[in-house]
């Protein structure tokens, strides 16, 4: 590939007609504005409408306070616990697509990824409508305890006594809930994509030679699609992090993660500098997620 | 009874097993049912959404004759052309450019083109929220023009995603192809438009959904650059639903969800589900 490439200084004028455009808009608005972001962090409300910039350290000392720190670390545990039950429910789901019928595959696809076209906000929105004290959520659990008190009468036990609705939004179940329920087609799709790379004769190889399914699976599927589990780990752990909409729609006032933090230096605290601050301490822990990422790799590579 | 009679079940055909199958149909039923009731509920001919009180019709036409909600939507397409077209032209050049040359730093700025993509919504957002009021973006400009902030920022999310799925359509081109179009006499520009654009296309196709959907569904940074007079679907759809949650939303919903099933049988037409699969 390498030999293929052509030299930007040999064709000076086709590289500035392709290059230019684009270059010129991740500067212009991309750079440009994070680069002010960053300036922002180090920068203190001078007046209503006014920010200095300078240099001081105090937003990422307040940052670091531990009432902030706690909200940081909760994120960060949600955000694993949702990545965590994503990948117990979506590895089955890939393996089946993996090893579903030519027929059957497509469509098993579309299915994942029809509601990962679909509007955030809306899928959101349709979970809390099923979540509601009056939801079908709430009908379901009142009808299975129902059935639990009659069969306790038929043991002949006192029954339950009535069913009351219980508040299944505005708390930290519904928030890893919604998480969960958006995240997934992020999951299941990456590792879709590395479990169809395997080469499935040494899955049948290893059946063949006596191992169990759940052995082969760990010491063949698991290890093979490695990067492709990590990759499908990323895209789902990066997102929930950072995620605004579910905690701030689903959540209670003791729920909110680290996004919804943000938005309310911006929008109703109306603390810039701070803010700044935090957004960029956002996208630190990112950048130490994708370095750990790529090391492991980079290591594993190094090891086949 | 050999009508029943089943070949059994390979080792492979995970598919077959009873608890796979089980695992399956309740992932979908967890993907699916939040949306099916969204979609029936729609119809329902109550104010609570929660009890089943016939058909009806009446909150598509209140959604219809809700101006600021008819106004979102139209906004939301708009931007959403908008940045499709120009995400298109800037991802497609972006590709190019790095397939294409070698040039200094062109590991640096491949990695900061894929940042747009990993850069959490939030912070992209605040950024584009203090860099508009810093270089103060006029905000009272005529309609379309009032939604260049959002559209530009739009496309800055937009175009990276782009990028990558033409590049990666561009691994399969044969560079013979194009030396011998120059041999032939074509000039840069006609090599350009008749070999190397007609490669692309599935690329093009492929990006240019994925950038108008993404555009649609967008909520947070758009939440940060839009002022009171430039709502978009989202924004208003999240504003009504903190607000109250009435049919209307349902029926504004239903209506999104069935412009996405749209638009993925239309990218299933041009495509083939195995290249939309393929391009995520």
């Amino acid at each position: 590939m390498a030999g293929g490439l052509q030299d930007w200084k040999q064709h000076k004028r086709p590289f500035a007609a392709i290059a230019g455009a684009p270059l010129f808009w991740l500067l212009l608005f991309f750079l440009i504005p994070m680069a002010i972001v960053w300036l922002y962090s180090f920068g203190e409300n001078a007046g209503p409408a006014d920010i200095a910039i300078s240099g001081t350290l105090e937003n990422y000392k307040r940052a670091t306070e531990w009432l902030y720190l706690s909200i940081f670390l909760k994120s960060l545990a949600v955000a694993a616990l949702v990545t965590l039950i994503c990948l117990i429910i979506g590895f089955p789901v890939a393996m089946a697509i993996t090893f579903a019928s030519p027929k059957w595959r497509p469509w098993l696809l579309l299915g994942i990824m029809l509601p990962f076209w679909t509007n955030l906000l809306i899928r959101t929105y349709a979970l809390m409508m099923l979540m509601g004290t009056n939801g079908y959520a709430n009908k379901g659990l009142g009808a299975l305890w129902e059935g639990a008190s009659w069969l306790r009468t038929l043991v002949g036990m006192q029954p339950l006594e009535a069913w009351t609705p219980v508040q299944l939004l505005y708390n930290n179940f519904a928030v890893v809930l919604g998480l969960v329920y958006v995240h997934l087609p992020f999951m299941v799709l990456p590792l879709y994509a590395a479990l169809d790379r395997l080469d499935k004769s040494l899955i049948e190889a290893s059946l063949d030679l006596g191992a169990g399914h759940l052995r082969t699976l760990m010491k063949i599927v698991v290890p093979l699609a490695g990067p492709g589990i990590l990759a499908g780990v990323m895209i789902t752990l990066i997102p929930a992090l950072g995620a605004y909409l579910t905690p701030d729609l689903m959540g209670g006032t003791e729920s909110q993660m680290i996004a919804n933090v943000i938005e309310r230096q911006f929008k109703r605290a109306n603390d810039w500098p701070f803010g700044a601050a935090l957004s960029f301490l956002l996208i630190y822990a990112m950048f130490i997620l994708i370095a750990l990422q790529s090391m492991r790799r980079d290591k594993g590579r190094e090891a086949h | 009874m050999a009508l029943f009679k089943r070949t059994p079940v390979a080792p492979l055909e995970y598919t077959r097993k009873t608890w796979m199958r089980g695992w399956v149909g309740a992932t979908m039923f967890f993907l699916y049912a939040p949306l099916l009731i969204l979609m029936i509920f729609s119809f329902n001919d109550s104010k609570r959404n929660v009890v089943w009180k016939g058909f009806t019709l009446k909150y598509y036409e209140k959604a219809m004759n809700n101006d600021s909600l008819v106004e979102a939507m139209v906004n939301s397409l708009t931007i959403a052309g908008l940045a499709t077209v120009f995400s298109l032209v800037l991802g497609a050049l972006a590709a190019v450019m790095l397939w294409r040359f070698r040039f200094p730093f062109k590991g640096a700025i491949e990695g900061t083109m894929s940042l747009p993509i990993i850069v959490p919504e939030i912070c992209l957002g605040v950024a584009f929220l203090i860099f508009f009021a810093k270089i103060s973006w006029p905000t009272d400009l005529p309609w379309p023009l009032n939604l260049s902030a959002i559209t530009i920022a739009h496309i800055t999310f937009c175009f990276p995603f782009v990028a990558m799925v033409v590049r990666s359509r561009l691994e399969s081109f044969n560079k013979e192809e194009e030396e011998a179009a120059k041999d032939l006499g074509a000039s840069e520009w006609q090599t350009f438009r008749d070999i190397l654009l007609p490669h692309m296309k599935p690329g093009l196709i492929a990006g240019a959904l994925l950038a108008f959907t993404l555009s649609l569904d967008d909520f947070v940074i758009t939440f940060f650059t839009s002022g009171p007079d430039t709502i978009t679907f989202p924004v208003k759809v999240y504003s009504m639903v903190r607000f109250s949650v009435t049919p209307e939303v349902n029926a504004a919903s239903t209506i999104l969800i069935i412009l996405t099933i749209v638009l993925t049988a239309v990218a299933l037409k041009l495509q083939g589900v195995k290249a939309i699969a393929e391009s995520h």
